[in-house]
């Protein structure tokens, strides 16, 4: 059994992790391939380090504890017809704010607003030796210092404890719509999706579920959109399906939270753009992958059986020279395929944690 | 330390790399060099070297990490915080001729370009196809993608699009000790920890950048642009916070004072309101069906914020010009004062309003005149402190006022720079906006990165044995400070006079 420590306060988890020699964070489990605690690693619990700490709606900022649920300052967001742009994932789920972080995972809308790197404004963490950080700022713009807020996108546990983070946000548009369009294969939808890339028209999220159907949706004034639909309409020169209200916004949750992905499978994120597609596709196809593009093609989220192995995947997506991370099931690694940083990576990781006491990047 | 050409063999190891006429080193061929737009700081380097190729800057960079030698990378030379200033013991690998574009791919939103490409080329290259490179610094015209990529510049427009650390994908970097490494990717989403969003803003500490992947994004269906006028300029500021309370989303908002608009009527004439305190430029931007509802809102916004005059431009010409007034401002201000230091400073921007009382009390207190333009929707002040170098004293007094203005960004919960960096200017302020723990986490990252130190050593840190606080703006590093501030640095590949410079900006 391995053992979980749940502190309540930054200075006892600056002592959990200063008691034990290999330490991996962990929000609320919502992405298990990220935090789940290799042979003789002691989990740290930050879901006691949570709470709302300071939001200024006019401000359109706020700073939160690291373990707040993501449904909780979505919530508080809300009351104020504001939202957080890169879209989380896993909300529902009971997914942190620091979890979404240290995963870097964002959803469909992305595509026009940025990711979570787009939003952190600083963060306040541990590094391997329990000393606290603080980096960034609570401000919408600054320069000052290393952009540390940054790398801790995606870093996974691996280069921090994160304990508190400060955010921008935006103010929620007024009406949401979506088109549903079908092509006639891969070709014909890559095609739109290059024909969109400089189409001048704005488009909040471009999902592609293959071979041939694109998902388009739409943000702004209630009043705008049947003209603007009418116009998209046009620029893919196909009618599609309408799809608005309620039931609008229950379809893309769905989307976000891997409503799609059956059974035990694993959700993985690959970084590509859209003419790495076919290539993809061509070895996915024959395995029966279940898969979705998102963010006008520029990320795969394949739900990998459980019955296939990690390695396979690492093994496709390097002979592909792609890189990817699996964020449920239990792959030996979460990264697959290749990844950059190479020796400024490890120059980086000896840095924040000089005695190793975080997982290998 | 070691005379040029003496000692330590540098000159022959950069003579194995680069042709004679490649090398600068008498002292007319370095006095371009000796200095960024922060001219108050100067140094004259060993050497400059003159790249045109990425694999000459590696050789270049190994041969510094052989000798000991330190460098400092420099691309336009525009940085105001004296982010290129040479190192006395060290040379300046120039990177403006590594210049070209060297993919551009519509469908994917990208382009590959090497670092000394102009920032407002690449705008060029990618408007055929409706696309167009989002950071837009005031100095676009001159500056280069590597000196934005280092000190993640900012500009008007960045208030929807994002810093261009929003806007680098990916880069080929060579590391201060000679190794090569690649960051980030094509995708707009990064998998992994986001090592190239670190190395952005890493103020050439981290290596040089060889190759950086751009993103683009799609030029507007419509573009709706407003001025108000205003009474006084806390009243400009306060409509600023109305217009974000309001929900809009403008993609830019700036405000300029009475000085400024005096000083963008004195060079360029954009035609503003005549006899205000303030006037406030707002832009939105998407598809036309939405704009021009929410460009009705906006207006009742800014007339229910007490504006005294509402216009928006005639055609494109017009709006252009609006935009060269305010993008202007920094060397129009060399109009009203032969000399000025250009600050950077950030408040939550719902404390503009009070912020800009405080610099105006400050102003009066000191005697200094202060023109104020700035980023309104991101609380990004820029105080342009008017002093006479050639009074005894002036620069120091400007200085201490530009600190007390630093102090009070910090005081509301700001940042004492935005976007023009820490670099050497405001290397004595990093400590008292961050506690120990902070900078000395930035220098180990420094250290592991840089073990020899070599990369712009002496910028971002004070040196470790001197006081942390209190420092005044000259330093050692720069015996040969002059009373100017605020001048332009030479253009791209330099050699003009003291009047070129002002023009240059
Ligand atoms: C009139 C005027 C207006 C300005 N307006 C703005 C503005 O609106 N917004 C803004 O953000 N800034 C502004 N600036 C400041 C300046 O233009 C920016 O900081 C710009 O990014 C500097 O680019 P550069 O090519 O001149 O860089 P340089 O001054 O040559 O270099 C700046 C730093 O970048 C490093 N560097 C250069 N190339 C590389 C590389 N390839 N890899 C790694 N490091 C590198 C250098 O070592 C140095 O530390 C303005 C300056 C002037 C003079």
């Amino acid at each position: 059994m391995s053992v979980t420590l749940r502190p309540a306060a930054v200075e006892e988890a600056q002592e959990a992790l200063r008691g034990h020699e290999r330490v991996l964070a962990r929000g609320a489990g919502t992405k298990p391939a990220l935090s789940s605690p290799p042979e003789g690693t002691v989990t740290l619990e930050v879901s006691g380090l949570s709470g709302i700490e300071d939001y200024d709606p006019e401000e359109l900022t706020f700073t939160a504890r690291a373990g707040t649920p993501l449904g909780e300052i979505e919530a508080a967001l809300a009351e104020n017809g504001q939202y957080l742009p890169f879209d989380p994932p896993l909300v529902a789920a009971g997914a942190t704010l620091g979890g979404a972080v240290a995963a870097g995972t964002s959803g469909p809308l992305r595509y026009r607003s940025g990711g979570v790197r787009d939003f952190i404004l600083g963060v306040r963490f541990l590094d391997g030796e329990g000393r606290l950080v603080r980096a960034g700022g609570r401000v919408v713009k600054n320069a000052a210092g290393f952009d540390l807020s940054k790398m801790m996108v995606g870093s996974a546990g691996r280069l921090g404890v994160m304990v508190e983070l400060s955010f921008k946000v935006f103010p929620q548009p007024q009406a949401w719509a979506t088109l549903t369009v079908d092509c006639a294969g891969l070709d014909e939808a890559l095609a739109l999706i290059g024909a969109l890339a400089t189409a001048s028209f704005d488009l909040e999220a471009l999902d592609l579920e293959p071979p041939g159907r694109l998902w388009l949706r739409l943000a702004g004034l209630s009043d705008a959109m049947p003209a603007r639909l009418e116009r998209l309409e046009g620029i893919l020169e196909r009618s599609g399906e309408r799809l608005e209200g309620e039931e609008e916004g229950a379809l893309w949750r769905e989307v976000r939270d891997f409503a799609w992905v059956g059974g035990d499978a694993a959700i993985v994120k690959v970084a590509l753009v859209p003419k790495r597609v076919r290539e993809l596709e061509a070895k996915l196809e024959p395995l029966a992958v279940e898969r979705r593009y998102g963010a006008g093609a520029n990320i795969a989220w394949l739900a990998w059986p459980a019955e296939r192995s990690a390695q396979d995947l690492d093994e496709l997506l390097r002979s592909l020279d792609l890189a990817g991370v699996f964020l449920t099931g239990s792959p030996p690694r979460p990264m697959v395929g290749t990844h950059r940083g190479g020796a400024f990576a490890q120059r980086v990781k000896s840095a924040l944690d000089p005695s190793g006491r975080f997982p290998e990047v | 330390m070691t005379q040029n050409g003496a000692g330590d063999g540098l000159l022959s190891a950069l003579g194995a790399i680069y042709p004679p006429e490649r090398i600068l080193t008498s002292r007319a061929e370095l006095a371009p060099y000796e200095c960024d737009a922060l001219t108050s700081f100067r140094a004259s380097p060993r050497a400059v070297v003159l790249a045109e190729s990425a694999d000459e800057v590696v050789e270049t960079v190994r041969a510094c990490h052989r000798l000991g030698v330190p460098y400092v990378a420099r691309g336009s030379g525009t940085s105001l915080s004296g982010g290129s200033l040479p190192i006395e013991e060290g040379i300046v690998i120039a990177l403006n001729r590594l210049n070209r574009i060297l993919e551009l791919d519509p469908e994917q939103r990208t382009a590959v370009v090497e670092p000394g490409v102009i920032n407002s080329q690449v705008s060029a290259a990618a408007a055929p196809h409706s696309l167009f490179y989002a950071p837009d610094p005031s100095s676009q015209s001159i500056c280069s993608i590597g000196g934005n990529l280092a000190f993640n510049a900012g500009g008007a427009h960045c208030l929807k699009h994002g810093m261009t650390s929003s806007s680098v994908l990916g880069a080929k970097v060579v590391l201060p000790d000679g190794e090569l490494v690649e960051l980030g990717g094509d995708s707009i989403e990064p998998v992994g920890p986001d090592w190239m969003g670190l190395f952005v803003g890493s103020e050439g500490m981290f290596g040089i950048a060889l190759e950086v992947t751009l993103r683009l994004m799609p030029s507007a269906d419509r573009t709706r642009t407003v001025l108000s006028a205003y009474e006084s300029l806390e009243a400009a500021g306060n409509a600023a916070a109305k217009v974000v309370a309001a929900g809009l989303l403008p993609v830019a908002m700036e405000i300029m004072d009475k000085l400024a608009i005096e000083a963008a009527e004195g060079s360029v004439k954009p035609g503003y309101p005549e006899g205000i305190e303030a006037l406030m430029i707002v832009e939105l931007e998407g598809d036309h069906e939405t704009v021009d509802r929410e460009f009705e809102q906006l207006l009742e916004v800014l007339e229910g914020a007490g504006a005294t005059e509402v216009r928006e431009p005639d055609d494109d010409a017009q709006r252009a010009l609006y935009w060269a007034g305010r993008k202007s401002a920094f060397s129009a201000v060399g109009w009203l004062s032969p000399d000025y230091i250009v600050q950077d400073g950030v408040v939550p921007r719902t404390r503009l309003g009070e912020a800009l009382a405080e610099i105006g009390r400050l102003s009066e207190e000191y005697g200094i005149r202060v023109a104020n333009v700035f980023h309104a929707g991101d609380g990004n002040l820029h105080p342009l402190i008017l002093f006479k170098g050639s009074e005894e004293g002036a620069l120091e007094r400007a200085e201490e006022l530009a600190g007390e203005i630093l102090r009070m960004c910090i005081r509301l919960g700001g940042s004492v720079t935005g976007e023009h960096g820490i670099a050497m200017e405001k290397r004595a302020f990093l400590p008292e906006m961050f506690g120990e723990a902070d900078i000395e986490m930035m220098r180990r990252l420094w250290r592991a990165v840089d073990p020899a130190q070599i990369a712009n050593r002496g910028k971002m840190f004070l040196p470790e044995d001197e006081p942390e606080r209190g420092e005044a703006l000259d330093s050692d590093a720069a015996p040969s400070s002059t009373a100017v501030a605020g001048t332009a640095g030479p253009p791209p590949g330099g050699g003009a006079s003291g009047e070129a410079r002002r023009d240059a900006r």
